[in-house]
């Protein structure tokens, strides 16, 4: 037996046994797909409907209705990802710790976070991936070829932008497995993924529109404490850098502070994680 | 005659106390429900920003904050969680059988735990929401008048039985489809974005806007909400009210009828 498990081909059965089992029922898995890009595309339809009123979101923010559906493909990119991988196995954990199902967990030889972050893939969240990138393709089209004020798309920002996507990945994935690792303490979590539902909501809009005496620290709070509002900014002004007018605001002080809170969620996610496997006192013993 | 009465009213009492067991999560879940509408409120402040104060459809920025509001009043009367899915897992588990045996009529024995339902989740809910609407007083025009509290009142009421009828009707589809999920989902996706708690029904252009306005979806939330913030008035007025007692009067036969030949169609699975 090797001292260390090759995470990566796990990882690959993992995805391997989650296509199988979804494949079972192929058709509940094409029903799902459509099901989820329907719910993707009434949504696209409110935004249309914004749009028939106004010509941006905010006054001089930039956000005109192009560089809206690139950050709305982006929200999708970020959502469907962690849908797809992480989400199934989280909503699982206070199940496990119920049951006591976390002992077999605990006994194999890997990682714990490793094994019950990723066991499950939900393939089917993918197809909302799919179309947030014809989404980003159709509006980087739209914005690159129009007459006036044309975006130039660097190579660099292409990279950039695949970089900020993944670190929103961790943050959101940061995020969720602390809260469901908190359900060791408390038995249940209901209200918390409920909770985790209402600040990720805080996520889906661009940041300047938090705005005024209560918005300011609203947008302050959920940027610096706990940092779910880069998640989808960062990568969305990269690539459609929507710059104001008078052409004050730069995103790359924000980036360089992605980097950071990426990292310091992980750590602390991954602390909160160990905490809590601490104080387990397993339930089928 | 008494007898009965005192049935449904011990039906009214039982489910009534169910429901007061857990009044803490209730209205601690009552105010988070207010959580997504401060994002919805922050971009409409946003899109108003953007078109310098210009009004919208006949709303202003102050009226779209009244009617997010007044919506999440209407969706508390009309939505009915589980219902539907509740009343086919009832035909397929053969659960269903009870009522066809013991005297008492399953629409009406659901109505009056739903009454409930509502009952105990307003004396719960009254405080949260009394919070929410003091805390923002200064978005609305001022009380409605006599006349639109009145409608209001009404269309509430008549809003909570179309929401009933309508998703009980759905549930006993069960009965020929035995899984009525499919179904749901696509309930749920027009009447979100569709009953108008998403944004007030009057922004949609031509042609959607007849077409959303044949729905009885718009009674489930926009119709209540506009009435209380006296965007409808006079015989527009009185028409809409008509219209939304005639879709209850619709969904309440139509209920009685799939119940009727479901009934007969049954075959009583399970034990």
């Amino acid at each position: 037996m090797s001292p260390r498990p090759d995470y990566f081909r796990v990882f690959l059965t993992f995805a391997g046994n989650s296509l199988v089992r979804e494949m079972m029922f192929h058709v509940n898995f094409l029903i799902e797909c459509v099901s989820s890009v329907t719910w993707t595309m009434m949504n696209l339809g409110f935004y249309l409907l914004i749009f028939h009123h106004t010509d941006s979101i905010g006054y001089q923010t930039g956000w005109g209705k192009w560089e809206f559906f690139a950050f709305l493909a982006t929200t999708m990119l970020v959502n469907s990802i962690v849908q797809a991988f992480f989400m199934p196995n989280c909503e699982d954990i206070s199940e496990l710790i119920r049951t006591g199902g976390l002992d077999f967990a605990l006994l194999k030889p890997i990682d714990t976070q490793f094994l019950i972050s990723l066991e499950k893939i939900d393939w089917s969240s993918l197809a909302n991936f799919a179309a947030g990138l014809v989404l980003l393709i159709a509006s980087l089209i739209q914005m690159t070829t129009r007459a006036e004020n044309p975006l130039t798309l660097h190579p660099l920002s292409l990279v950039l932008y695949v970089f900020y996507v993944l670190c929103g990945v961790a943050i959101l994935y940061s995020l969720m497995i602390a809260l469901s690792a908190t359900s060791i303490w408390l038995g249940q979590n209901r209200s918390l993924y409920d909770f985790w539902f209402y600040i990720t909501n805080f996520s889906r809009y661009p940041m300047e529109i938090y705005e005024g005496r209560l918005g300011t620290p609203l947008r302050w709070f959920c940027t610096y404490i706990v940092p779910v509002l880069i998640v989808v900014n960062v990568p969305a002004q990269i690539i459609a850098r929507p710059i104001s007018p008078d052409g004050s605001t730069s995103v790359w002080p924000l980036a360089g502070f992605t980097v950071i809170a990426t990292a310091a969620s992980l750590i602390a996610s991954r602390w909160v994680f160990q905490a809590s496997l601490r104080s387990y006192r397993s339930a089928s013993s | 005659m008494l007898s009965r009465a005192q049935t449904w009213w011990m039906i009214l009492r039982i489910a009534l106390q169910e429901r007061l067991v857990y009044r803490g999560d209730f209205a601690l879940g009552t105010l988070m429900r207010f959580l997504p509408i401060v994002t919805q409120i922050f971009l409409w402040m946003a899109v108003f920003a953007a078109r310098q104060g210009d009004q919208l459809a006949g709303y202003s920025y102050r009226d779209f904050v009244a009617y997010y509001l007044l919506t999440m009043v209407a969706r508390a009367f009309s939505s009915m969680p589980g219902l539907s899915s509740g009343i086919a897992a009832q035909i397929r588990s053969g659960e269903v059988k009870k009522f066809l045996i013991q005297p008492v009529d399953l629409l009406g024995f659901l109505l009056l735990g739903r009454v409930a339902h509502k009952l105990a989740y307003y004396t719960v809910a009254t405080l949260p929401f009394a919070l929410v609407f003091f805390l923002c007083r200064g978005f609305f025009p001022g009380w409605p008048s006599a006349t639109a509290l009145a409608a209001g009142v009404l269309s509430l009421v008549l809003c909570f039985l179309l929401g009933y009828f309508l998703e009980a009707a759905l549930g006993l589809v069960g009965f020929w489809w035995l899984e009525v999920s499919s179904l749901l989902f696509v309930y749920m996706l027009f009447s979100f974005f569709l009953s108008g708690h998403m944004f007030p029904l009057d922004m949609l252009p031509q042609p959607w806007h007849t077409l959303v306005e044949l729905t009885p979806l718009q009674y489930l939330a926009y119709f209540p909400a506009a009435v209380l913030l006296g965007k409808i008035e006079g015989w527009d007025l009185v028409r809409g009210l008509c219209i939304e007692a005639g879709w209850v009067l619709f969904f309440a036969l139509l209920a009685r009828v799939l119940w009727h030949y479901g009934t007969r169609h049954y075959s009583a699975y399970g034990g």
